[in-house]
């Protein structure tokens, strides 16, 4: 096994550790999406139509706004006694940093969606006319989307003094693109009004291009002081 | 004032002209110095004299603003195998036990298996068994264990920010005679401290820092080795803000 591998899967391990001996994104990720479906659905009485319309909408959004909590409590364990200097002066690679908070990031926004979506087809009542299956990339690929960038721009404003607030000021906007192509792509299977192929691709185009910048600028980001 | 004694020959770590400003405030004010292989220096100064910014620029996480850092011929970041870095706050995961903190940090230098990670415990007289999180330790035990994070990978070089802070005496005296002894294995140590005295019967040397400088370096300890000086620093390092 390389070495870039090694550190990425340990570090992954280990974060991974972390969280189920503290569970402190989760609870709260799982939280703030309970309380968006609950919420809207009091808030709105769509009919099943209406419903497919929005949902993808209603979705994404309750999915983006959750994992920036899961965004900011990853670095923010690395800040507690410095440990983020002990990694910065070590011979390991920053990419694999990078690459396992993502993963870290990716599983526990992952869980989320999959616990949450049974509660969001009960709720509002969500049936897909189109091919159900498509929303399985759509998520996969658009979680990653998120969680890619999340984690990057998280890490950019590890040291500004108000960074919860810094950070979706900086993912929200340069996350459009990739929120418009996973809204577009749900309401387009669940409507089953045209093909979603567009979206997924465009979506995995994003992936790409913003994974591999990620990855060219987080050295950078890694060793500022 | 005296000038900075500079060895001739077997320097491993070289300072020239190292400045370090933090926007307007330069932490470091023109640095020049070699440091020799297999020698114990201990950084002292007040608060405020730059003696973490230079810890922190020989360890590659303060960049310099001008002037240069090599050691071994190489850039911090180039020969970070070769240095142990421990810091004020203690760099470990509070909720995970000293093993497994250390078993992770091992797996950044390429060290596999628990044997390495049981004997660096043990080595700062810690029990490699303790199941108990860092965060429930008590702070010199915790001392200990940042201890033996930074030496995991058996570093050549190590460079320490207050290893005796909050703890007792008794341990400190303990950590000092600890550091001896890798010293006297070979191993090239810079500790930053404010309990110099601890260390009077193991350094080789003190370097007295000031406004950014370093002003003295004596082989003797003195209490008020910096009171000694008649002049403060030199005023001509204003120039580098």
């Amino acid at each position: 096994m390389s070495s870039r591998r090694s550190i990425t899967l340990a570090t992954l391990a280990k974060d991974i550790r972390l969280e189920w001996r503290s569970k402190d994104a989760i609870n709260s990720m799982l939280f703030f999406s309970l309380l968006v479906v609950v919420i809207f659905s009091f808030s709105f009485d769509p009919n099943a139509e209406e419903s497919r319309q929005i949902a993808g909408g209603l979705i994404w959004v309750a999915f983006l706004f959750a994992a920036v909590v899961a965004l900011n409590q990853t670095w923010a364990r690395e800040l507690r006694n410095q440990v983020l200097d002990a990694y910065r002066v070590s011979p390991a690679p920053a990419n694999a940093l990078f690459v396992a908070k993502a993963l870290g990031n990716f599983l526990l926004v992952t869980l989320l969606e999959a616990l949450m979506a049974p509660l969001f087809i009960v709720f509002y009542n969500l049936r897909a006319v189109g091919p159900a299956w498509q929303l399985i990339p759509v998520a996969l690929l658009g979680t990653w989307a998120l969680v890619v960038n999340g984690t990057f721009f998280a890490a950019m404003s590890l040291r500004t003094r108000s960074r919860e607030i810094m950070l979706p000021l900086l993912l929200f906007p340069i996350s459009i693109p990739a929120v418009q192509s996973m809204v577009e792509a749900t309401r387009v299977i669940l409507t089953g009004d045209g093909s979603a192929r567009f979206w997924i691709v465009l979506l995995l185009t994003y992936d790409v291009v913003f994974t591999t910048a990620c990855l060219a600028l987080f050295e950078t980001v890694l060793q500022a002081e | 004032m005296t000038e900075a004694k500079i060895s001739q020959s077997t320097a491993i770590i070289v300072v020239e002209g190292l400045i370090k400003q933090f926007g307007r405030f330069a932490a470091l004010r023109g640095v020049d110095a070699e440091f020799d292989s297999g020698k114990f220096y201990v950084i002292v100064g007040d608060n405020g004299a730059g003696k973490t910014t230079l810890l922190r620029g020989l360890a590659g996480l303060a960049h310099p603003t001008r002037g240069s850092i090599s050691i071994l011929g190489k850039s911090p970041r180039e020969a970070c195998r070769e240095l142990g870095y421990m810091a004020h706050p203690s760099l470990l995961y509070d909720e995970m036990s000293g093993m497994e903190n250390l078993r992770y940090f091992a797996r950044l230098y390429g060290i596999f298996g628990d044997e390495r990670c049981g004997e660096v415990i043990r080595s700062v007289g810690l029990d490699p068994e303790l199941a108990r999180p860092v965060g429930q330790y008590s702070q010199g035990m915790r001392q200990r264990m940042s201890l033996a994070r930074a030496i995991l990978h058996d570093p050549q070089i190590l460079l320490l920010d207050e290893p005796f802070s909050n703890v007792d005496v008794h341990s400190a005296w303990e950590m000092a005679a600890l550091l001896g002894g890798m010293r006297d294995a070979g191993k090239t140590i810079f500790v930053v401290t404010h309990q110099a005295a601890v260390l009077k019967d193991v350094a080789d040397e003190f370097v007295w820092m000031q406004a950014g400088k370093i002003v003295n370096r004596t082989e003797e300890w003195s209490p008020g080795g910096l009171a000694a000086l008649d002049s403060p620093a030199d005023d001509s390092a204003e120039g580098a803000q």
